[in-house]
């Protein structure tokens, strides 16, 4: 039953450079078509074809879902990643084919909230951008606090700010100014829904503390893709295919169970969507799981992994792929 | 050369028939002698020409007629047809999916014209070419769902993704095999499920709602389910079980060849890209045992599926009181011989 992902073909058709660690990349499709309609929050898998390896990495459409002439992204550099953002930002001009997924939704509005709140810190404004002009397009109620660590890298907040005025609320860190939580969600309209994505910490706090303030956990919602973490590495045995693999201390187990030809199913290769979920036939040593997908009893039985953001030290691993 | 729409009646007088090629094209759900559940859920991809699969939305020659009775049930009972309020802009999102299928398909009956938001809509077969702006609700004579689903054969159930479940928000359900889209309409999926027998203990629903919550846009999934309805009736609702139930008691031997119907779903799963919604396409297909049975091998193989059924599951589908007089029916059929492997007829 993998569902697999369809890919696109499109070429670059502009780099344009946001601030000092972002840049936003536009794509439209090679045959001069339309791209598929999304919906705000949706993200593509971008492919980047890196010397020898392939590296595949989400991220959130933030273009307006009412114009698919093209998609774009912004891509936040970060030096001590894996590379992908790296790659993004060196290799990739105006002109260059690429390959991306159909656009998949993680990450939705739930229409029938009677107000949308949404707080974004950083990097995690970019679904926001899409899901800012949908609900704009269509009178929705929205209202949106954007935390970012200086005015100069508060990406989009001079457009967020000329678009919507009143409804974006800025916070820079550099200046201590801070969300008042508390305040913030004890004082919203029945019906309101709350969505979060930004760093983990910040993730944990806001889900935290709606909970506490008695926030039904159906009207809250976060966006956290888990980047894969290095670490040591590993070898496994894939029981099904008949090889045996090493994962390397950059690479993770799905990259490398890809390089070795076999190709589980994925979508967000964040941790969140389940696709590529893998039963484990034995073991001798520890799982490290990164994942949001299984529940932490699944993760205590060492029955499965998700080889997108999860790891393992010590003998011996088998899996069923 | 177009289809050849067949004036006909799905109640009173029941004439109802499929053509010798719409006989051949029947989509026949069993690929082997006996049946059980299983999660047969498989990529909706194009299939052979002259089959039901020639299009992902298929137009038969049925069409006129369906939509005629689909128009009878909603005067009697407008409940068949909900959206809840959150669900409009699915309802936009089916309009331009079952537009777009059935003007790929059938080039030679419907048609779509779009400039930007500004859209054209004809269906030769239902005279209709209407002008309006998508996403404009008040350019069109009903809701995008109600105004797109009194054209396309079919129930469409709409789905709302939330909270890792599928909710049942929306719907336009008149052909129906005994279940309320009144009584179902905002459930979710474990909850409307909740009826079928067996499949909960085999955690069928835990891995179908998995495989469905992870459908994508451009990758649409289908299934066949089946069930037997007496007389060629598509409304079989339980809010008008008191029409079609008694029917159950009038199978004889002697008309068995002409009451008794094998009922086919071909079920489909779509995400909506707007609504990140997912559309469940139940489009009907019916045919007369008389019919079934001028391909050999569906009659044998149905004689040894309905022979063997569980009485679970015949019952959850409704078969008991007749079932004796058609397993005996068939068995006449049945040389015993073997059936080639695959649905398709010999």
């Amino acid at each position: 039953m993998s569902t697999g992902t369809t890919k696109l073909d499109v070429v670059v058709s502009d780099v344009v450079p946001v601030n000092e660690l972002v840049t936003r990349f536009h794509f439209r499709r090679r045959d001069g078509q339309l791209l598929p309609t999304f919906s705000g929050g949706a993200h593509v898998v971008v492919e980047m074809r890196d010397g020898e390896r392939t590296r595949l990495n989400p991220y959130s459409l933030m273009g307006s879902p009412l114009d698919t002439r093209e998609y774009t992204i912004s891509v936040r550099r970060d030096d001590a990643g894996r590379g992908g953002s790296l790659f993004m930002h060196r290799h990739v001009r105006p002109g260059m084919e690429m390959v991306i997924s159909y656009p998949v939704n993680l990450f939705s509005l739930d229409l029938r909230a009677s107000k949308h709140l949404m707080l974004a810190g950083g990097i995690g404004i970019t679904p926001f951008m899409a899901q800012t002009a949908q609900l704009a397009a269509d009178g929705g109620n929205f209202e949106l606090h954007y935390t970012c660590r200086t005015a100069s890298l508060g990406t989009y907040a001079d457009v967020l700010r000329e678009r919507y005025d009143r409804r974006v609320r800025l916070y820079h860190d550099d200046r201590d100014e801070r969300i008042e939580l508390d305040r913030l969600l004890s004082s919203q309209p029945l019906g309101t829904h709350l969505y979060v994505c930004g760093p983990s910490g910040m993730i944990g706090w806001v889900c935290d503390r709606a909970a506490a303030l008695g926030w039904p956990a159906e009207t809250v919602h976060f966006e956290h893709f888990a980047a894969p973490q290095p670490g040591a590495p590993f070898d496994v045995m894939l029981a099904v295919s008949g090889k045996t693999i090493r994962v390397g201390e950059q690479q993770s187990l799905l990259e490398a169970i890809e390089a070795a030809g076999v190709d589980p199913p994925y979508l967000c290769r964040g941790g969140v969507c389940g696709q590529c979920e893998t039963n484990v036939i034995a073991h001798d040593g520890k799982f490290i799981h990164n994942d949001h997908w299984l529940s932490e009893e699944e993760h205590r039985s060492c029955k499965k992994i998700m080889p997108c953001v999860s790891r393992f030290e010590g003998r011996s691993l088998v899996l069923e792929r | 050369m177009g289809i050849t729409f067949r004036k006909e009646t799905f109640r009173d007088d029941f004439t109802f028939k499929n053509s010798p090629e719409h006989i051949r094209r029947f989509p026949f759900p069993f690929h082997e002698d006996s049946y059980m559940y299983a999660v047969n859920i498989e990529p909706h991809v194009l299939g052979p020409k002259g089959s039901v699969l020639e299009n992902l939305i298929d137009v038969d020659e049925h069409y006129v007629a369906e939509m005629q009775d689909r128009a009878l049930v909603l005067a009697e009972d407008p409940l068949r047809c909900q959206s809840l309020p959150h669900m409009t802009l699915a309802g936009w999102d089916l309009l331009e999916l079952l537009m777009e299928q059935q003007a790929l398909g059938y080039p030679e009956h419907f048609s779509l014209t779009r400039d930007g938001d500004r859209w054209r809509w004809i269906n030769r077969p239902l005279g209709i070419d209407d002008s309006f702006t998508f996403g404009d609700v008040s350019t069109l004579p009903y809701g995008p769902m109600e105004y797109i689903t009194r054209q396309s054969q079919g129930d469409f159930c709409i789905l709302d993704q939330r909270d890792g479940n599928l909710w049942m928000d929306a719907g336009m359900v008149t052909t129906q095999a005994d279940w309320s889209l009144d009584f179902d309409i905002g459930m979710n999926f474990f909850e409307w499920h909740a009826p079928v027998p067996l499949a909960h203990e085999k955690g069928i629903f835990v891995r179908a709602l998995k495989f469905l919550t992870n459908i994508q846009q451009g990758k649409p999934a289908r299934r066949l389910n089946w069930t037997m309805t007496i007389n060629p009736r598509l409304d079989t609702s339980p809010e008008n079980y008191h029409k079609w139930g008694p029917d159950r008691t009038t199978v004889t031997p002697e008309n068995v060849g002409d009451k008794v119907h094998l009922r086919v779903e071909l079920q489909s799963f779509w995400r909506l890209p707007r609504s990140n919604g997912i559309v469940f396409p139940i489009r009907c297909y019916l045919i007369k045992m008389d019919e079934l049975v001028t391909q050999p091998k569906w009659a044998r193989r149905l004689h040894r599926v309905i022979r063997d059924l569980p009485e679970e599951l015949a019952n959850y589908k409704g078969l008991t009181r007749y079932r004796a007089t058609l397993v005996e029916w068939l068995s006449k059929l049945d040389d015993g011989s073997p059936t080639s492997p695959g649905f398709g007829p010999d």
